[in-house]
């Protein structure tokens, strides 16, 4: 059994511009320990589905299941929830900054949080632990920084200990939602390092969101490809690199700076992403693929298998054998991504 | 901070002293020596007579020796006598103050546990019916005149009660505490309520505003990411930031209070600060009105510091200098 597995989640917002349709249908698991990378452009839906599962949406119209560890957590009581956050699933955000009270020192938010989950510990030992916590993050000096508030630390500093207040109760799942967009690109790598120590040591498993494929070659085991709300393809690391099967995927893989490579190869793939509230009829990637043909205008493509593995599965009417999705893509854009 | 306490202090005195001058300038360019000698010296007086008061009062002086008078007696800690009772200013003020601060201590007590709690439930029930019937009410207080909510409350509260036998409350004026601290707390509720649920609006409203604000801060959603309970969200996490623009204007209203809260004062009739302002200015009672202005100023210099300490307790990014 999946450590977490979503089926078929919907999440829409009312507005008064009409019903934003942010998450559409989707699916995807984590198995305990394993690293889920969910990458799409900016307003593909990536937080609004995570912080659903989480119960982090407020005012949306929400349908479909989040089974974690068997039990769904979109029908639990507030208080089932609030046991599982924090205590079994931590969470980190963007832009660490703002995302820690700027009124509180680092080590109480970080006791705050062990309390409300063991009422009991005392407070020196609670504080005991979130100095070994900082201390594990990499934060230097931990027993005088931990009373700090978070202005005080630099940006990766507050990030890391963002990582340890998510950690300090050794939850079994971690959903970093673009944990280094906000950092420096030095800085970037440090971060992702911290967090895969952490799972390895803990055996955690992690949901990592970005828009970075770059950062999900390095550290997922398995990638859903997100686009308009919707699930565009999934499946293993290396067959979303190696044989990928989406025209988007293909894109974001073409944006990707390559080393060793010319920098006039990188394409951003043309045009904007659709609004959410009037989506384009059929496949949602059709105004902005080299590849769309009739069909695409009309008809929705279902999330379907390809050559991979059971778990490699595309949304687009191009062809599911290797052999015939090659020889398309040659003719249409005439070379494949550089890997 | 020590450093903070000595500049404000030192630029308050400044504005202070700036004020005193200012009043002095606008009393001695417009009729106010000739009107005060007349009054006194009576309708009928002869120029003699009213000659005669004005040298008595030192009316007579060019206005910059007056000021240089004020001024000396003011560092020895004398503010002067009524021109008309020829009783120290400072014991008008000892008498008239404790009323004002009893009225604006109390009534700030009361408005700003209102208007913070009824403001967080309003925002965190947002749309609910609570919530609009919080905002009507914010919003029918905050347009109704003091004298008028304190009229129909001394209507119903004590005219009514009255005709019935019930002698509960006073109707008007006051009773020093440390002559009954009961009739001192009674003669107090009405005026209390008044004050409190007029200026409780502003506080409903700016709470309800700030809080909506702060409930979407990115670290609001790691509270709730954390397994806090909803009521340590709000009050822990979202009201602690939420005060702040709660306390300045807080600073400033009970600051601005504390010079005489008029229309309250007269309402109940109440001789505070503000009621004897009306009077001293009505008579052209120069040092009562100096008096008053200082005590005023005073309170708002005061204020303004206490609200940038307060600003620093609550923010730690916030440094005092
Ligand atoms: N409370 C809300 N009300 C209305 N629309 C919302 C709300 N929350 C999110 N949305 C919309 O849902 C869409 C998906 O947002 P989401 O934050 O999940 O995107 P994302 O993939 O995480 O993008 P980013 O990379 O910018 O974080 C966006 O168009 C956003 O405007
Ligand atoms: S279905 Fe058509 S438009 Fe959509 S990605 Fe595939 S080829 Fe492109
Ligand atoms: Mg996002």
């Amino acid at each position: 059994m999946a450590l977490l597995e979503v089926k078929d989640l919907y999440v829409s917002f009312s507005t008064m511009d009409g019903v934003v349709q942010a998450v559409r249908g989707v699916s995807f698991s984590v198995d305990r320990g394993q690293t889920l990378g969910i990458v799409g452009e900016s307003g593909s839906g990536k937080s609004v589905a995570t912080q659903t599962v989480t119960g982090l949406t407020r005012g949306a119209k929400i349908s479909g299941q989040a089974l974690f560890e068997g039990k769904d957590l979109l029908t639990m009581t507030q208080k089932e929830l609030r046991s599982v956050r924090g205590a079994k699933i931590g969470m980190i955000f963007q832009d660490p900054l703002s995302s820690l009270h700027p009124y509180y020192r680092i080590g109480w938010q970080i006791v705050e949080m062990i309390h409300a989950h063991e009422p009991g510990t005392p407070k020196a030992k609670a504080r005991a632990r979130a100095v070994d916590l900082l201390r594990l993050v990499g934060i230097p000096q931990p027993e005088r920084r931990i009373d700090d508030y978070p202005h005080q630390f630099s940006g990766g500093m507050r990030q890391r200990a963002m990582i340890a207040m998510a950690m300090s109760l050794n939850p079994v799942l971690l959903i970093a939602d673009e944990p280094t967009t906000a950092l420096d690109v030095t800085v970037q790598a440090q971060v992702l390092r911290v967090i895969e120590r952490l799972q390895t040591e803990f055996g955690t498993a992690v949901i990592l969101i970005t828009h970075d494929l770059g950062v999900i070659a390095e550290v997922a085991d398995d990638v859903v490809v997100m686009y308009a709300g919707a699930a565009m393809e999934s499946g293993a690391r290396d067959e979303i690199f190696y044989e990928y099967h989406h025209p988007y995927t293909e894109g974001l893989l073409r944006s990707l700076p390559a080393y060793g490579e010319e920098r006039e190869r990188l394409r951003p793939i043309p045009g904007q992403p659709p609004s959410l509230i009037r989506l384009p009829s059929g496949c949602p990637f059709h105004p902005r693929c080299p590849y769309v043909f009739d069909r695409c205008r009309s008809e929705t493509p279902p999330l379907d298998p390809t050559w991979g593995g059971p778990g490699h599965r595309s949304a687009c009417w191009l062809p599911h054998t290797k052999a015939e999705r090659e020889a398309v893509r040659d003719r249409v854009i005439g070379e494949a991504v550089p890997s | 901070m020590a450093r903070f306490l000595i500049r404000r202090s030192i630029l308050g005195l400044f504005v202070i002293w700036l004020v005193t001058l200012l009043v002095f300038i606008m009393f001695y360019m417009g009729s106010g020596p000739q009107d005060v000698a007349r009054r006194l010296a009576g309708k009928q007086a002869d120029p003699q007579t009213i000659a005669m008061v004005m040298h008595r009062l030192h009316l007579d002086e060019p206005s910059y020796k007056q000021y240089g008078r004020f001024l000396w007696s003011l560092l020895h800690g004398n503010l002067g006598f009524d021109f008309y009772h020829g009783q120290p200013v400072t014991t008008v003020l000892k008498e008239a103050f404790p009323i004002t601060l009893s009225l604006a201590l109390g009534a700030a007590v009361i408005w700003v546990v209102i208007g913070v709690l009824s403001g967080v439930l309003s925002a965190v029930r947002r749309g609910s019916i609570a919530d609009r019937v919080v905002t009507v009410l914010a919003l029918i207080f905050y347009s109704m005149p003091v004298f008028v909510l304190g009229l129909l409350l001394l209507f119903v509260f004590f005219y009514e009660l009255s005709i019935h036998g019930l002698h509960f409350l006073p109707g008007q004026g006051y009773t020093y505490f440390t002559a009954s601290p009961l009739q001192w707390f009674k003669g107090l509720i009405l005026p209390w309520i008044a004050l409190a649920l007029i200026s409780a609006a502003t506080y409903t409203r700016l709470t309800r505003g700030s809080m909506l604000e702060v409930m979407g801060e990115d670290y609001i959603r790691t509270a709730r990411s954390k397994g806090l309970v909803e009521r340590r969200v709000i009050y822990r996490h979202a009201l602690r930031s939420a005060l702040t623009p709660v306390v300045s204007q807080f600073g400033i209203d009970v600051g601005t209070l504390l010079g005489g809260a008029i229309l309250t004062e007269y309402t109940f009739g109440m001789p505070g600060l503000g009621w004897t302002a009306v009077h001293a200015i009505e008579e052209g009672d120069l040092p009562v009105i100096v008096g008053i202005v200082i005590v005023a100023t005073a309170a708002v210099v005061i204020a303004n510091i206490l609200v940038d300490i307060g600003y620093a307790v609550l923010d730690p990014r916030v440094r005092l200098h």
